[in-house]
């Protein structure tokens, strides 16, 4: 039973930080119908970020997300202001798809130049200390990444609810063509959007690197989480995509304690057909229609 | 129907011939290596613009069924001997078929979903084969990978190899060419333009669906099988590698999608330069930054592809 209770923790303060990238990922979805492939490439990029101030300038991971996260977000909004405007076919959907994977490919190969294939790490001193509460083993870092997804998330909801900009989304996501008519600038509400839907993710992405050792490489394997979670929480639901990431965390702790650590991330797609077979549309999504 | 015209079977003569003719007129290793990979991705192309070019779901899964492909031929003669060289070819077909048969279900599975939950459940089924690659150890040695056995091919080595991927393309190509005169042909298109008016119109849109799966997945595990057996070495990573598969998608989307020739004519224009630039950057990173502005460039530009741009113009 113990184990079973410190699994659950560990997958709940797991999940909080995916939950945080994959929103950034589901709102861009809502918003303007692309899925960001490269979402798990830019959380790589903030980690470097992160791991080369906390190198060469002694920032700290978590405050680094400060300085992060604004340059991720201009990057957000180039990315859609250069890249996928610019797509005219009638397929620009699918073709987006594409050229976000490119945009992966270019930030992979990149990588790759400046800093080769080695796994690196961000170590500040705290990496590896724990908090003990009621006999569970609480890491510090874990806590501190999870107070953190936490903290953005609900100033994501803020933003969502509570401000213009939040309502002109939240239009663009219910009926594009009505909120262009009711004078919102989709362009404009586009752009904000990939960068916010990057923002997000980045801001995990310095913590990624607390967590985890990363390399350039290491994109497909988060980008298979980030989707697996978007797609079972249902497409555009942002709820929806907290809702899957800290079931998907806990199942894959569980797993990993239950029946063998080779086998956890395995569990992601497992779970992710289950419900297809039940709802294709996802927990909490709403069915595609073909246009 | 697909009605026979001479101006097409003079095409269809033309280009085979060339084919055939290549491997025997330019005799130097490297050259014949260079136009094995060619003939893959144009196989490649050819069979992921079957499914996709002509249903518009866009599948990410292709790279899944090239590992098993060439998982199942490694496997199967790492028990039985490969003769003279050429049996594992004549097993090519039987490989085929079971990959293609077997890949239903699962194609059912993903089919409940529409448009970019497509994309995203085909992209899952790459990383689960990745994944089962490494886990099942017992069957695939896991990240160690499976060695296949080698022929000893006399003199032109590569030659063989070069002439069964000419086959598959050529049964791609034809595959395309009498679906897409067919009564399935135009299903396909329908559900393209329009799926539920097509399902309201009575044509049975999943059958005709699993129908161009199938066929893609097979065509596609029997490269597969042909690429691992050349290479006599495979392993997780580059038997399920994401690159080679949206390298294929890329010379659809150049030469064309839902075309005949056009992902053929992708595979000619873009293969040489990326095995030119795999041996001269293929140590850095380069590589993947050039790969990644090609593909910009073409989706940028010429979202439309080479051979629906020729038509119009």
């Amino acid at each position: 039973m113990h184990i079973v209770v410190q699994a659950c923790i560990l997958g709940v303060l797991t999940g909080g930080v995916y939950a945080l990238m994959a929103s950034g990922l589901t709102l861009v979805f809502g918003v303007m119908r692309v899925i960001n492939v490269a979402q798990g490439a830019l959380v790589i990029l903030s980690a470097y970020l992160s791991y080369v101030l906390f190198k060469d300038v002694h920032v700290d991971p978590f405050l680094s997300v400060l300085i992060v996260a604004p340059f991720m977000f201009a990057l957000g909004v180039a990315v859609q202001l250069i890249f996928i405007r610019s797509l005219r076919s009638e397929q620009a959907e699918e073709l987006s798809l594409l050229i976000t994977w490119a945009l992966a490919l270019g930030i992979e190969g990149s990588l790759g130049a400046i800093f080769q294939t080695t796994y690196r790490a961000t170590n500040p001193g705290y990496a590896n200390s724990a908090w003990t509460i009621f006999g569970y083993q609480v890491s510090v870092v874990r806590a501190y990444a999870f107070a953190l997804s936490v903290g953005i998330l609900v100033l994501l909801y803020l933003l969502l609810a509570r401000t213009r900009f939040g309502r002109a989304v939240r239009a663009t996501v219910q009926n594009p063509s009505s909120a262009r008519l009711l004078g919102v600038d989709a362009d404009r509400v586009r752009a904000l959007a990939f960068g916010v839907g990057v923002a997000t993710a980045s801001a995990a992405g310095a913590v990624y690197g607390v967590l985890y050792p990363f390399n350039p490489g290491s994109h497909y394997d988060l980008i298979s989480r980030l989707l697996s979670i978007v797609v079972l929480g249902g497409l555009g639901s942002v709820g929806g995509a907290v809702a899957a990431a800290l079931v998907l965390g806990v199942v894959e702790a569980l797993v990993a304690v239950e029946i063998s650590p080779v086998w956890s991330s395995f569990s992601y797609f497992v779970v992710l057909i289950a419900i297809l077979i039940v709802r294709p549309q996802g927990l909490f999504g709403v069915r595609e229609r073909v246009l | 129907m697909s009605r026979i015209t001479p101006i097409g079977l003079l095409r269809a003569a033309v280009v085979l011939g060339a084919a055939i003719a290549y491997p025997l007129v330019i005799t130097p290793d490297w050259l014949v290596n260079i136009g094995v990979f060619t003939l893959m991705y144009a196989g490649l192309a050819t069979a992921w613009n079957l499914f996709s070019g002509y249903t518009g779901y866009i599948s990410l899964g292709q790279a899944a069924f090239f590992g098993i492909g060439a998982y199942a031929l490694a496997i199967t003669f790492n028990h039985i001997s490969i003769g003279n060289g050429y049996r594992p070819f004549y097993v090519l077909p039987l490989i085929g078929l079971a990959v293609g048969l077997a890949s239903l279900p699962v194609a059912w599975v993903a089919l409940r979903t529409r448009a970019m939950t497509f994309a995203i459940v085909t992209l899952m089924l790459l990383f689960i084969v990745q994944q089962l690659a490494f886990n099942l150890r017992s069957v695939t040695h896991g990240s160690q990978g499976v060695a296949v056995p080698q022929p000893s091919f006399s003199s032109n080595f590569d030659r063989p190899y070069y002439f069964a991927m000419l086959g598959i393309l050529a049964l791609g190509l034809l595959v395309t060419w009498y679906v897409r005169g067919s009564k399935l042909g135009l299903q396909l298109l329908a559900v393209r333009e329009d799926e539920e008016k097509a399902r309201g119109l009575g044509v049975r849109v999943t059958r005709a669906k699993l129908i161009a799966w199938g066929l893609h997945v097979g065509l596609t595990a029997m490269i597969g099988g042909v690429w691992g057996y050349y290479l006599f070495f495979i392993y997780p990573e580059s038997a399920v590698d994401p690159l080679v598969m949206i390298g294929a998608v890329l010379m659809t989307f150049l030469g064309g999608r839902g075309t005949l020739w056009g992902p053929m004519i992708g595979a000619l224009v873009l293969v040489p330069a990326q095995q030119w630039a795999l041996t001269d950057f293929g140590a850095t990173r380069l590589y993947l930054i050039a790969y990644a502005l090609v593909f910009v460039v073409i989706l940028l530009a010429l979202p439309r592809g080479i051979v629906p741009s020729l038509r119009r113009a």
